[in-house]
């Protein structure tokens, strides 16, 4: 290896160690920051000393509510996702393989309507929500994510089922099937991880969704993670409970992170097959 | 409805292949888009209704209401239920006029605030979104971990991590400890600003590295081997080779990021605060208006935040031109086609640099 060469290396490694840094440093003041105790919060040591699990303790408080806005979120994220992936399958598949009129104009419009500012449909919906009584219920928080989980599942799955190849179905209906019967005996199936992926994408958008869960709810018992934590309160009116953030912050996010970890090859797959062409 | 003053034109060209006169002959790279029937058109609606019908009621009416209800309010409070009276003054388009008016200092300020952050933004996580994805397309070793990490922002709630920001912008907090500085980053003033921008920029450059990455990837070593036989600096390589063709994926990631930045919500509101006259957005004083039952001020920006999303979204598709919007299908097939055949993709992508 001559001289630039090895210099070239080593200045592509400091490159990647810096790009990893910048990404994961803040999340791993997080996790640090979570394991330190009440007393020696504001330590700035890379490592804390000792190890201390009294935030995740506190989180856990019963007067947090935290168990409760998890299982909120759990609920609100898992019918957005489920509901989204079984209309955009139908959606995607006509859009991949069927020749209809104003095809085009119908996909541009769904993924025109992800681009939308959320907060121009909360405010009707907050209005009309409030009207019909469903303020502080799943429904007033299901509704409107589909929203954005819809059109972003739609396109994704849109792009998994173009992938496949056209003779596949052609091979099942030449043996006898419908074409309905090809799509789910054979196009699904075989379109599972891709339907995989736009769920865990989906799941993960519906997840972290935070202005419509603020708006439609006003009792602690109905928030979903994100609103909770963003509420904690600390002993007096003026102590922001950081350690308790910290620790509820990564409660909320390490599945996501484990997720993205072992599927990483594929998320990506899907992120840069819905977005860059 | 942003697209469909869009469309006609660009899907003119396809149309008249799938459904023009059934005598002119269709070039083959068509032909699977003759098979369109009546039978497949009526499949498809049944297909596709359902997500047409959500949408319409999650969507397209909201955003219909929204704009029939900023033509109403300001109205006031029932004194005894604590919740708006039922009859709403109509007002026309006064709460569009207010904007001008005295009144309208909230808006410009928030109107400011929403462009100077997607903005400097959009260009910040653009410079190191491409930075990152030159380094991670060179890396060989250890590819999939830095793909892992940089996933990991982008994967963290945007709540979470404006907390996350906050607890690293605190006055006794590390970004303070590392500075040597007493700065008091989450009240009011320019620091707040900044605040907001470094907390954004980290969660969303690596997503731009991440599509700008995907872009590097599919373009042919071939082209970079016949640069540098022609002694072209790597700078120079850079500059006309690599931008040009990885331009239509990073302009796509741009555009979503700069709709994204346009309603930016939870950062500013978790990371500095509500009602914060240096880092509210336009999303911030919608949602402020809307929970202080002032629905006709809180619809009539909403609307206008609308507005102004769709111009930028007109706007890029302009810029964008056929990258965008009509080569979607085309490139996709021509791809998926020469995934099968390296040979011939080899060949065409040759041809296009």
């Amino acid at each position: 290896m001559s001289l630039t060469a090895k210099w070239r290396n080593g200045m592509l490694y400091v490159g990647v160690v810096a790009v990893v840094a910048y990404c994961l440093a803040p999340f791993y003041w997080m996790l640090v920051s979570s394991l330190r105790r009440t007393s020696d919060i504001f330590d700035t040591s890379l490592l804390p000393s000792p190890v201390s699990f009294e935030n995740y303790q506190a989180v856990f408080d019963p007067s947090q509510g935290f168990t409760r806005a998890l299982l909120n979120s759990l609920i609100v994220a898992g019918v957005t996702t489920a509901l989204a992936l079984l209309l955009a399958t139908f959606t995607a598949y006509a859009m991949a393989r069927l020749e209809f009129r104003f095809k085009r104009l119908i996909l541009t419009l769904i993924i025109a309507t992800s681009m939308f500012p959320v907060v121009s449909i909360v405010v009707p919906l907050l209005k009309l929500f409030t009207d019909v009584g469903w303020i502080n219920t799943y429904q007033a928080m299901i509704v409107p994510s589909m929203s954005f989980t819809l059109p972003l599942a739609v396109w994704n799955l849109t792009t998994f089922f173009r992938q496949m190849p056209d003779e596949l179905e052609h091979a099942a209906m030449i043996d006898g099937c419908t074409r309905g019967q090809a799509f789910r005996r054979v196009i699904i199936p075989l379109a599972a991880p891709g339907i995989f992926t736009t769920a865990i994408i989906t799941f993960i958008a519906a997840w972290n969704e935070f202005l419509i869960a603020l708006s439609m709810t006003n009792k602690s018992a109905m928030q979903t993670a994100p609103v909770a934590i963003s509420k904690f309160s600390g002993a007096t009116q003026f102590e922001t409970p950081f350690g308790s953030q910290m620790a509820a912050g990564v409660l909320v996010t390490v599945p996501l992170v484990v997720l993205v970890l072992v599927f990483q090859r594929r998320i990506v797959a899907g992120l840069t097959a819905g977005a860059a062409k | 409805m942003a697209d469909t003053t869009i469309t006609p034109d660009t899907t003119a060209p396809d149309r008249g292949n799938a459904y023009g006169q059934s005598s002119a002959p269709l070039s083959p790279r068509r032909r699977t888009r003759a098979r369109a029937t009546a039978g497949s058109g009526r499949m498809a609606a049944l297909l596709v209704s359902p997500t047409l019908l959500v949408l319409t009621i999650v969507v397209f009416y909201p955003t219909l209401m929204a704009l029939r209800e900023s033509l109403y309010g300001p109205k006031g409070l029932d004194p005894k239920t604590g919740f708006i009276r039922t009859t709403e003054p109509f007002v026309g388009l006064r709460n569009y006029a207010d904007v001008f008016g005295a009144a309208g200092d909230r808006f410009w300020n928030a109107f400011g605030n929403t462009t100077f952050f997607t903005v400097v933004t959009v260009a910040l996580e653009t410079v190191i979104g491409v930075a990152m994805a030159l380094i991670m397309h060179r890396a060989f070793r250890g590819r999939a971990l830095v793909r892992a990490g940089i996933l990991v922002p982008w994967a963290v709630p945007t709540a979470i991590s404006a907390l996350l920001w906050r607890w690293i912008f605190n006055s006794d907090g590390v970004a303070n400890a590392i500075l040597g500085h007493q700065i008091l980053w989450t009240t009011e003033g320019f620091h707040a600003k900044v605040a907001v921008i470094v907390a954004e920029v980290w969660k969303t450059a690596p997503f731009i590295g991440l599509l700008v990455l995907a872009g590097l990837q599919v373009i042919p070593k071939e082209v970079y081997e016949a640069a540098r036989i022609d002694g072209a600096s790597a700078l120079r390589q850079f500059w006309h080779i690599t931008l040009p063709l990885v331009k239509p994926a990073l302009l796509v990631a741009v555009l979503f990021r700069c709709l994204d930045a346009l309603r930016m919500f939870d950062l500013p509101y978790i990371l500095i605060g509500a009602q914060k006259n240096s880092v509210e957005t336009l999303s911030m004083l919608a949602q402020n208006e809307a929970s202080n039952v002032r629905f006709g001020p809180a619809s009539a920006y909403a609307v206008l935040l609308f507005l102004y999303v769709l111009l930028m979204a007109l706007a890029f598709v302009r810029l964008l031109g056929t990258d965008l919007v009509s080569d979607r299908d085309g490139r996709k097939a021509s791809r998926s086609r020469h995934r099968r055949n390296p040979a011939a993709r080899r060949a065409k992508e040759g041809r296009a640099a």
